[in-house]
C-alpha cells in the first residue's frame, strides 16, 4: 500500500441495460480514515461497494482495495476485509451463531480452532450474545443488522466496508455502531461507511464523498467539504429590513430576506465592520448571529432538494 | 488437522455445507417422503395380497414371496418422478437459494471463491443424490423384514443368491441410482446459476428430467437415446443378473460423468463471470 490509500478507484463505471448506475467514479480513501460515502437513494453507493468487493464487474475503470486490483485480487484481499452489503443476509433456519460459523468456514484463512471463540466475541460486541442460539428467522430487523455487523468483525480486519450499517437499528444500536466504528478506527482499521444520513456521517467520519445519480460530486476531509460549502453567513434581526438589505448590498454583499431575518453570506468580511456599516445606515440592529457553513447545506447543494429519486 | 492447505481446499466449507443440508427440515421431509414409498408399497401389497399379476420387471409381484424386493420395487417406482423431484429441489436450490436468501454475497465476500463454492455446492447436492436412494432401500428393507418372509433372492435368470448377497446387491443398486442422478444434479446446478429465484430453478430442473424421459420413449429419436440424461436410470435391474452386469454400471457412470463435465463447465462459465446483484 505504497499509495497510502485503502481504496482507490479510477473511472469506475457500471451500466445496467443502458442506464449508468455508477459513472466515472474516482474514489481515494486514505488508510486509517473513517470514510463516509453519502448519497441519496439510487445514487450508486451499493453498486460501487459491490464492485469494490468483486461481486460485480465494472463496465469500465478500475478499483484497487488494500493495494490489490479488484475483482482479480479478491482471494488475497477479501480475508482482510469485513463487509456489510445492502443489509444482512442469513439462513433463517439456522441460529445466529451457526450462520456465522458457516460464513467463517467459507474464509480459507479463518482458523477453525478459534472459530467458536471468535464468533462468541463478535456476537458479544454487537450485543447479540444472548440471542446467539436463536434462529435468525426469529430475529428482528435490527438484530439481523447487528448479526451482519458481527459477521464483518469475525476476524481482525484492515478494512471494513459497511453499507448503511445503522439501517433498522434503534437509537442505542445506532450509538453503539458509532462507538464501535470509532474504536475500530483507533485500532488502525480503515472504515468505509455508506449512508444517506448526513448527521451520522458528521458524527463518525474523518472524510466523506458524495454521490449523485452515479457520479462522485465531492470528496475530501469533512473540513474541506465544509469549506467548500461557501461562506459563513450573517443572520440579522431588525425592524428595518429594507434599509438593511440596501446597506448590505451597498457594502458589496448579496443579502436576502429569510423569514424575519436578513441573511447574507459573509464573503470573508469581518462581522464588526458590517454591523458598523448597518448602524451608520440607521438600521436598528436587534440581533446578529453568525451561522457557520454546514455540511448539510453543502450536501443539499450537491444532491438537490428534491425528494424524488433521480436516475 | 486444520492446516492452511486443507482449508484452501474448502473442506471446512464442504463440511459446513453438508451439515447445513442435513440440519434443514426440508431435507428430512424429502427423505422421509422417499422412505414412505416402500412403506406404502409394502402395506398395500400386504393388505391386497392376491395372486401375482406376473407382469413386467417392476418386481412388485415378487414382494409377497420375498420382502427384500420391497426396496427394489420402490427404487424402480421412485426413479421416474419422486427421486428427480427431490434432486431437483436440492440441486436447483444450490446457488439460487443462496442468492434469494442474501447469503450468496456474504459467502463470496468471506471469500468462498466462486469455483470453490460451485464445487462445494455440487458435492453437497451429490451427497443428497446418494442419501435419497439409500433412504428408499433402507426403508424398503425394514418394511420387507416386518411384513414379508425374507429368503434367498431369485435373480432375473432364475438363479438364487443368499440373503447377504441380496442385501449387498440392494446397496449396489442404491449406489447405481445415486450415480445416475449426478447428471441431473449438474444440470440443476447450472440452472441454479442462471437465476435468483430458487423455485424457478427447481421447477426447470424437474421439467428437464421429465422431458429427457419422454424423449427416451420416442422411437423416432432412437439415435439420441444413449445420450439422454435419463437413459441409464432404469439400468439398475442389470445388477440383478448373474453375474451382475457391471458394464451397465460403467455406462451409467460414463454418461453421468459426461453430463457433470458439460453442465459443470457451463455452470462454471456462468457463475464465475456473472454479477452478483442479489
Ligand atoms: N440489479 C439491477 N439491475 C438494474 N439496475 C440496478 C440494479 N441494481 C441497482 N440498479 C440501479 O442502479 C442505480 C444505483 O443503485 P444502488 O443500489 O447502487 O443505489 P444506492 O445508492 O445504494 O441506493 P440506496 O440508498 O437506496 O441503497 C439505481 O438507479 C438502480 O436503479
Ligand atoms: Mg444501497
Amino acid at each position: 500500500m505504497s499509495t497510502g490509500l485503502a481504496i482507490e478507484t479510477d473511472g469506475l463505471s457500471k451500466r445496467f441495460r443502458g442506464h449508468d448506475a455508477v459513472a466515472d467514479v474516482a474514489l481515494a480513501v486514505p488508510d486509517g480514515s473513517v470514510f463516509g460515502f453519502l448519497g441519496p437513494n439510487g445514487s450508486g453507493k451499493t453498486t460501487t461497494i459491490r464492485m469494490l468487493l468483486g461481486l460485480v464487474s465494472p463496465t469500465a475503470g478500475t478499483a484497487a482495495v488494500l493495494g490489490s486490483p479488484m475483482p482479480d485480487g479478491a482471494a488475497g484481499v477479501l480475508p482482510r476485509v469485513g463487509a456489510l452489503v445492502e443489509g444482512p443476509g442469513f439462513a433463517g433456519y439456522l441460529s445466529g451463531a451457526a450462520n456465522l460459523a458457516r460464513l467463517d468456514s467459507a474464509d480459507p484463512l479463518a482458523d477453525p480452532r478459534t472459530r467458536r471463540r471468535r464468533i462468541g466475541e463478535a456476537l458479544d460486541r454487537v450485543g447479540l450474545g444472548a440471542a446467539a442460539g436463536k434462529r435468525v428467522k426469529a430475529y428482528s430487523l435490527g438484530m439481523k443488522q447487528r448479526l451482519g455487523i458481527a459477521n464483518a468483525l469475525l476476524r481482525p480486519r484492515d478494512l471494513l466496508v459497511l453499507d448503511e450499517p445503522t439501517n433498522g437499528l434503534d437509537p442505542q444500536g445506532t450509538r453503539e455502531v458509532r462507538t464501535l466504528v470509532r474504536g475500530l478506527a483507533e485500532g488502525g482499521t480503515t472504515v468505509f461507511v455508506s449512508s444517506h444520513l448526513l448527521s451520522e456521517i458528521e458524527q463518525m467520519c474523518t472524510h466523506a464523498a458524495v454521490m449523485r445519480t452515479g457520479r462522485l460530486v465531492a470528496q475530501g476531509t469533512l473540513d474541506e467539504l465544509r469549506g467548500a460549502a461557501g461562506d459563513d453567513r450573517l443572520h440579522l434581526r431588525t425592524p428595518d429590513a429594507e434599509q438593511a438589505l440596501a446597506a448590505l448590498t451597498g457594502a458589496g454583499l448579496t443579502p436576502s430576506l429569510s423569514g424575519q431575518e436578513v441573511v447574507a453570506p459573509l464573503q470573508g468580511r469581518p462581522v464588526e465592520d458590517l454591523v458598523a456599516a448597518l448602524v451608520a445606515a440607521g438600521v436598528r440592529v436587534r440581533g446578529v448571529r453568525l451561522a457557520e457553513a454546514s455540511l448539510e447545506d453543502r450536501f443539499v447543494a450537491l444532491t438537490g432538494e428534491g425528494f424524488d429519486v433521480e436516475s | 488437522m486444520s492446516s492452511p492447505d486443507r482449508r484452501r481446499l474448502g473442506l471446512s466449507l464442504l463440511a459446513s455445507e453438508i451439515t447445513v443440508l442435513f440440519r434443514r427440515k426440508r431435507t428430512w421431509a424429502m427423505l422421509i417422503a422417499l422412505a414412505a414409498v416402500p412403506v406404502l408399497v409394502g402395506v398395500a401389497i400386504r393388505i391386497a395380497s392376491g395372486p401375482d399379476s406376473g407382469r413386467g420387471p417392476s418386481f412388485l409381484s415378487q414382494i409377497a414371496g420375498n420382502g427384500l424386493f420391497v426396496g427394489v420395487a420402490s427404487l424402480v417406482l421412485a426413479i421416474p418422478l419422486f427421486l428427480p423431484l427431490t434432486i431437483g429441489v436440492v440441486a436447483g436450490d444450490t446457488i439460487a437459494g443462496e442468492a434469494s436468501q442474501g447469503t450468496l454475497r456474504y459467502l463470496l465476500v468471506a471469500p468462498a471463491g466462486r469455483p470453490r463454492l460451485l464445487v462445494v455446492k455440487f458435492l453437497g447436492a451429490a451427497v443428497f443424490c446418494f442419501a435419497a436412494p439409500l433412504a428408499v432401500v433402507v426403508a424398503g428393507t425394514l418394511t420387507g423384514l416386518a411384513l414379508f418372509p425374507v429368503g434367498p433372492v431369485t435373480l432375473l435368470s432364475g438363479d438364487q443368491v443368499p440373503v447377504g448377497e441380496g442385501l449387498l446387491r440392494l446397496l449396489a443398486m442404491a449406489a447405481y441410482v445415486g450415480v445416475a442422478m449426478l447428471g441431473l444434479t449438474a444440470v440443476g446446478l447450472f440452472v441454479s446459476t442462471l437465476t435468483d429465484v430458487p423455485v424457478g430453478a427447481m421447477a426447470a430442473t424437474v421439467v428437464l428430467a421429465v422431458t429427457s424421459q419422454v424423449l427416451d420413449q420416442l422411437p423416432q429419436l432412437e439415435a439420441l437415446h444413449p445420450f439422454l440424461l435419463s437413459d441409464s436410470w432404469l439400468g439398475l435391474v442389470d445388477l440383478l443378473r448373474d453375474p451382475p452386469l457391471w458394464s451397465t454400471f460403467g455406462t451409467n457412470a460414463l454418461l453421468q460423468l459426461g453430463y457433470v463435465v458439460v453442465f459443470g463447465a457451463l455452470a462454471y462459465g456462468r457463475f464465475t463471470t456473472r454479477d452478483v446483484l442479489a
